[in-house]
């Protein structure tokens, strides 16, 4: 399992390791929502407004 | 986080039991379940951005950039009231100009915000950005409303032609459906005011920019008339077709006389 090997690799107490992911889920989120959905909504096409010569 | 989708060998997934076998094995339908919940986490995450995220982040994004013109007046921002007695002051009438060309002002630079409009059918508070270009990276998703490079600015002769999202990043064209025949379309610029007013609405392809022609609908014609053309979005949360708006023209004054009377009035 991915998510157990995961946390075995992990360091330190319980407590510490769900500190640690969180902060790299936290991480992992801003960096989706900054600048990974931005560009597939772009590539995705589906807001389009705008009329344009194809 | 406890792992995911026990398989029929494996019961659970908590590590002391793996302290047994030597480490944790990897179990190819294990691990495909996993992936999948990824991805089912990582596309309710996107819906939730673009349908939520988008919508907060842009909303705050365009009120900065309307805070930001050191000509907007903060009372219309605030929502000017339709208490007449109480009101702003109004543009008289001889201020009002039809036939003469209004200032001239410098033709934007890419991403420059020009003009904010307002549309009192979509509440007295509706005060937007319009900047110049159409592009989403750069114009609409974070700036709200873009004017179409080449296409004529406000006042002027010819197809004043903007577009905005319907949906989400601040939704500023989401009650388009809602305007009516006569319904006013202000736009102020640093130097003078703008009242247009909606004549007719159509539904059309994406690839119809005759829309935005200098004359719409009529490529080719040399323009007599200032227009206003919107576009938006069709169906909603969808880019199969675009909702159109054309507007003609009222009047402009220049600013510092008060406000048009339009943007007091409460539509019917």
């Amino acid at each position: 399992m991915i998510s157990t090997l995961i946390w075995n690799a992990l360091p330190g107490p319980a407590l510490v390791r769900v500190l640690i992911l969180l902060v790299v889920i936290a991480a992992v989120v801003f960096a989706l929502f900054e600048y990974v959905f931005p560009w597939v909504s772009e590539a995705l096409n589906v807001q389009e407004t705008t009329v344009e010569e194809t | 986080m406890s792992a995911p989708a026990p398989t029929s060998q494996a019961a659970g997934g908590r590590p002391p039991a793996h302290a047994v076998d030597g480490g944790a094995r990897l179990s190819v339908i294990g691990v495909l379940g996993e992936l999948l919940i990824l991805a089912g986490v990582l596309l309710g995450l996107f819906v939730l951005w673009q349908l939520f995220y988008t919508d907060i982040q842009g909303e705050r994004a365009q009120q900065e950039v309307v805070d930001s013109l050191e000509w907007v007046d903060s009372d219309v921002v605030a929502g000017v009231s339709a208490d007449a007695s109480n009101g702003p002051e109004t543009i008289p009438d001889d201020l009002k100009y039809l036939d003469v060309d209004p200032p001239v002002m410098d033709y934007p630079d890419f991403t420059e915000t020009f003009a904010t409009m307002m549309v009192p059918r979509w509440g007295e508070d509706y005060v937007k950005p319009v900047s110049e270009g159409v592009t989403r990276a750069d114009v609409l998703d974070p700036l709200g409303i873009g004017h179409y490079p080449g296409t004529a600015l406000p006042g002027e002769i010819g197809n004043f032609a903007i577009s905005g999202h319907r949906t989400t990043y601040g939704k500023p064209f989401n009650a388009v459906a809602d305007l009516q025949v006569g319904d006013s379309l202000i736009i102020q610029t640093e130097d003078a005011w703008f009242v247009y007013h909606v004549e007719s609405w159509e539904i059309v392809q994406p690839t119809q920019v005759e829309v935005i022609a200098p004359t719409p609908n009529e490529p080719g014609v040399a323009p007599t008339e200032r227009s206003i053309t919107m576009t938006t979005c069709h169906p909603m949360f969808s880019a199969a077709e675009r909702w159109v708006v054309h507007g003609a023209f009222d009047y402009w004054a220049p600013t510092g006389h008060g406000v048009p009377e339009e943007l007091v009035e409460v539509p019917a």
